[in-house]
């Protein structure tokens, strides 16, 4: 199913949670709502799925305005940050909770939910623990059950809120790659909010930044990365280096090979990877000098302070695979000449 | 005995507690088990099956569990609504909840049996618009210790429903439940040990009282004599065989509730993962 | 999908709250409890103002100074004043003991601990009875010696002494079991003694809980009934507390008097209710 979001305003008192948030997803997609701690993406979560209501503007899903439906009628499936299981219930029950509560109409009948039940929880893989209670299960188990049991009343969209925020390091990473996974197989329109740029780029199909109540970009992760559309954008997703021409960088720039495309543009980012490193005979007249590096698995960061700098100018980083490194054989204090590939200029 | 951690004191204060203990409570407490001793099986029969004896705790018990389970529905109102509502005077009526606890028995009972005797401000009322008369029955006795029941319910389920989590309500109404699906089978499940909690407090309370009872429940023999006014009765009589007989069999009928609604509520616990 | 262009939303959206009760369930809930409120407490304590006062101020103040009103004032603040600093300092010392130690049959001593609460007050009474009375255990060597306890202040005390037993102890336990006992550790660790630690480190933290539980401790103190009714014999001037006094009074027809106790008492229990909430709201700013 489609969600279109028309003009989304939200308050808190005299606090603008949301404002004025136009989006459009298609069917089918996995997307990233990602922002620093305080930038709506929750609300705005909440509001699509009618556990919240707008002040003002519209959700449409599949074209038909839901704004002002009730979150039991809207056919979403919420996954709430800490699950949020019924703890008196058994995992099956919590399960087959939404397939009870339906009308006596539409409701399956006793056999039918259990089939339902047993293959939603073998999908997930957790069918051993049928019987158990929410409490006597990790949290990797949980956050899974509470999937099962969004996805048992078939919802049209499902929404995660923060869906790996509660888990250790390495589970989080194992869940990641399942969700991905899971989503292919069940095709189903997926929001989730994350405040973790690498989690966002690993597993979304689409990626929205939200900064103060305002979406500051959309699009694919590598439309993201390599095309931020702002400067906000480009320091939130990976690591950058920001050079202000106002600050008497342009001679040093220009050294490194970095001139401004338009008049107007006043700040350069640059990413790590975008710097390329040689190294310099002592005497030459070298733009940087090499301070410090550390190991990042296969690649290498290096630290760079520019050569007449006062202590106060910060370092800039450059990265490069571990081979390369090995064969420049560089060693701290040597002197660098750096060549900068590529840069984002903002104004 | 061991003790755990660099603590000092442990000599000193396990050893005053133990016979503080022994000499306030337990060794009082004892005597009313050696004493019974004193009593043949026929004699200890005869006294409690004695017709006035079995109505005195018929009366009692029953009193004390009717006037629990409606204080138990009502307090659940009130700890609900100081909760989840906000309106004026909150914080008032808050505090006033505890007015029971803290008013002495003998003033409560002196008050209700004021306001529920036939001429009294409600008891004049209630007979002249639905015939029903409260003091000096059953029904008074049920209204005193409603009105000692309050508190304990109040305050055992308000807790509980504090700190319980919203998301699982936002969770049950994101999956298609209605709200009054919401509250039955996913707020009152969680909510029901606290409640059986406060049901049993209550109750335990109930048929012990004395001072907030007597005055309103008129004290017929075979109709509103409370166990604990017949053992004063027998005392009063220097019957202390009759008054030891009754009071053992009330201690242990309470302990062995107690006990029952305990392991009752370590199920409930146990059954719904809490443990 | 179709791209739709909608018009924008001006007007404030309504607001269904998920989790909000609908409106007419929410007031039918709010008036059934403050009814039953109303008549299960302001009524009764309107009551006790209103006709201790119904024969005028002068006629409350002349049942109040009458001598055996006094007499059962000052009986009932011997045996308060009596009773509340042994069983805090009893709470104090138990709940050092459970809460910073283990030891076998800790959850025993928990439970006997709260005993006194599931005994009928008759009964509390009773078994000092039992003990001290004249056909008791200690009757005839009492009677030798001539040592009286029942019928008396002791008696009364002792009584009082069991009602009250676990207030203090019952409100330090869960909180100093929560506290852990790690800011002692750290006290003790830099040197501290044991009196000391006590006194800077557990005392300061725990004093609110203790105010709390020494105030519940000395209304049922001050306003027992059941208890003290069986042991004291209610000698008029002599041995009958406020409560007591109240009973008499009313029993006696003499409406103005027990009301007057009554609202004695009253205050005491309303004093309590307003020194008890700003605990809380004391408890709650920590």
């Amino acid at each position: 199913m489609s969600i279109l979001l028309s003009n989304i305003s939200k308050q808190f008192g005299a606090f603008s949670a949301l404002s004025n948030i136009n989006l459009e997803i298609p069917e089918g997609e996995l997307v990233a709502l990602l922002g620093p701690s305080g930038c709506g993406k929750t609300t705005l979560l909440r509001i699509i799925a009618g556990l919240e209501q707008a002040d003002k503007g519209r959700v449409l899903l599949s074209g038909v305005d839901k704004t002002t439906q009730n979150v039991s009628k809207r056919g979403i499936g919420f996954v709430f940050q800490h699950y949020a299981l019924f703890r008196h219930m058994t995992v099956f029950e919590n399960v087959a909770f939404g397939l009870r509560v339906k009308p006596r109409r539409e409701r399956l009948d006793n056999e039918t939910i259990t089939k339902k039940v047993h293959a939603l929880l073998e999908l997930v893989q957790l069918d051993w623990l049928h019987d158990r209670y929410p409490d006597q299960l990790s949290g990797g188990q949980r956050q899974r059950i509470a999937l099962a049991r969004a996805l048992a009343v078939e919802p049209s969209v499902l929404l995660l809120d923060e869906p790996f925020g509660a888990l250790d390091a390495s589970v989080r990473k194992d869940l990641r790659q399942w969700l991905r996974n899971l989503h292919h197989e069940l095709n189903v329109t997926s929001i989730f909010v994350t405040h973790d740029q690498e989690e966002a780029m690993e597993v979304a199909s689409q990626v929205v930044v939200l900064n103060h109540g305002r979406i500051e970009q959309q699009g694919t992760p590598s439309d993201i990365y390599d095309h931020p559309a702002n400067a906000f954008v480009s320091r939130f997703i990976g690591q950058t280096n920001i050079f202000d021409m106002a600050e008497q960088d342009a001679d040093w720039l220009q050294i490194a090979g970095l001139l401004p495309t338009q008049k107007e543009s006043k700040i350069a980012h640059v990413r790590p990877h975008d710097i390329i490193i040689e190294k310099t005979s002592a005497n030459q007249d070298a733009p940087a000098t090499l301070k410090d590096w550390q190991h990042l698995g296969a690649l290498i960061r290096l630290e760079l302070v520019k050569n007449g700098s006062n202590a106060n100018t910060p370092s800039v980083f450059a990265e490069m695979p571990n081979e390369q490194f090995k064969q420049l054989a560089l060693s701290r204090g040597d002197k660098v000449a750096l060549q900068i590939r590529q840069a984002h200029w903002f104004q | 005995m061991s003790q755990n951690s660099i603590m000092p004191g442990f000599r000193l204060t396990i050893g005053f507690t133990v016979v503080y203990l022994s000499l306030v409570v337990l060794i009082p407490l004892s005597t009313l088990v050696f004493q019974s001793f004193r009593l043949s099986w026929d004699d200890y029969l005869h006294i409690i099956t004695n017709k006035r004896v079995l109505s005195s705790f018929y009366v009692s018990f029953s009193t004390a569990i009717v006037a629990a389970l409606v204080a138990s529905f009502f307090g659940f109102i009130v700890a609900w609504v100081l909760v989840r509502y906000e309106f004026f005077g909150k914080r008032f009526f808050h505090a006033l909840i505890d007015f029971p606890f803290a008013l002495p028995t003998a003033v409560a009972g002196i008050v209700l049996a004021t306001i529920f005797q036939p001429s009294g401000f409600l008891g004049k009322l209630l007979i002249d618009t639905i015939g029903v008369q409260v003091a000096f029955k059953p029904l008074g006795i049920v209204m005193a210790l409603i009105f000692i029941s309050i508190p304990f319910i109040v305050r055992t389920v308000e807790p509980v429903l504090l700190e319980f989590e919203a998301s699982m309500e936002e969770a049950g109404a994101s999956l298609g439940a209605t709200r009054l699906q919401v509250f039955n089978r996913i707020i009152f499940p969680n909510v029901f040990p606290a409640l059986l909690t406060g049901f049993a407090l209550a109750f335990a309370r109930g048929v012990g009282e004395y001072g907030s009872v007597i005055f309103i429940a008129g004290n017929l023999p075979y109709v509103s004599e409370i166990v604990p006014l017949l053992i004063v009765t027998k005392l009063e009589q220097f019957d202390i065989e009759g008054a030891t007989a009754i009071a053992l069999t009330m201690l242990v009928i309470s302990f062995l509730l107690l006990f029952v609604i305990n392991t009752l509520q370590y199920w409930v616990r146990k059954r719904s993962g809490q443990l | 999908m179709n791209v739709i262009q909608l018009p924008v939303n001006k007007l404030v959206a309504p607001k269904p709250q998920a989790l909000q009760d609908p409106d007419w369930v929410r007031w039918s809930l709010i008036t059934i409890a403050i009814s039953f409120i109303g008549l299960f407490i302001l009524l009764p304590l309107g009551l006790v103002i209103v006709k201790a006062f119904s024969k005028g101020i002068e006629a409350y103040w002349s049942a109040l100074s009458e001598p055996d009103t006094l007499s059962a004032i000052k009986l009932t603040l011997i045996t308060a004043a009596v009773t509340v600093p042994l069983n805090t300092l009893f709470g104090v010392t138990a709940a050092w003991a459970v809460t910073r130690f283990d030891f076998k049959g800790k959850s025993l001593l928990t439970t006997l601990i709260d005993l006194p609460f599931s005994v009928s007050p008759v009964i509390s009474g009773f078994i000092f009875v039992l003990l001290f009375g004249a056909e008791g255990w200690f009757g005839d060597w009492l009677v030798q010696h001539q040592i009286k306890i029942i019928f008396t202040i002791s008696g009364i005390v002792l009584a009082t002494l069991f009602i009250t037993f676990p207030f203090v102890a019952r409100q330090l336990i869960p909180l100093m079991q929560e506290m852990g006992s790690q800011e002692e550790e750290a006290a003790l660790s830099l040197g501290a003694g044991g009196w000391r630690t006590f006194w800077s480190v557990t005392l300061p933290n725990i004093k609110w809980a203790l105010l709390y539980g020494v105030l519940l401790c000395n209304a049922r103190a001050m306003g027992e009934f059941g208890a003290v009714s069986v042991v004291s014999g209610h000698i008029r001037g002599i041995t009958n507390t406020l409560p007591l006094h109240v009973e008499v009074n009313y029993n006696e027809y003499n409406i103005v008097g027990a009301f007057a106790s009554a609202s004695i008492l009253a205050a005491l229990a309303v004093l309590t209710l307003i020194l008890k909430t700003a605990l809380e709201w004391q408890q709650a700013r920590r």
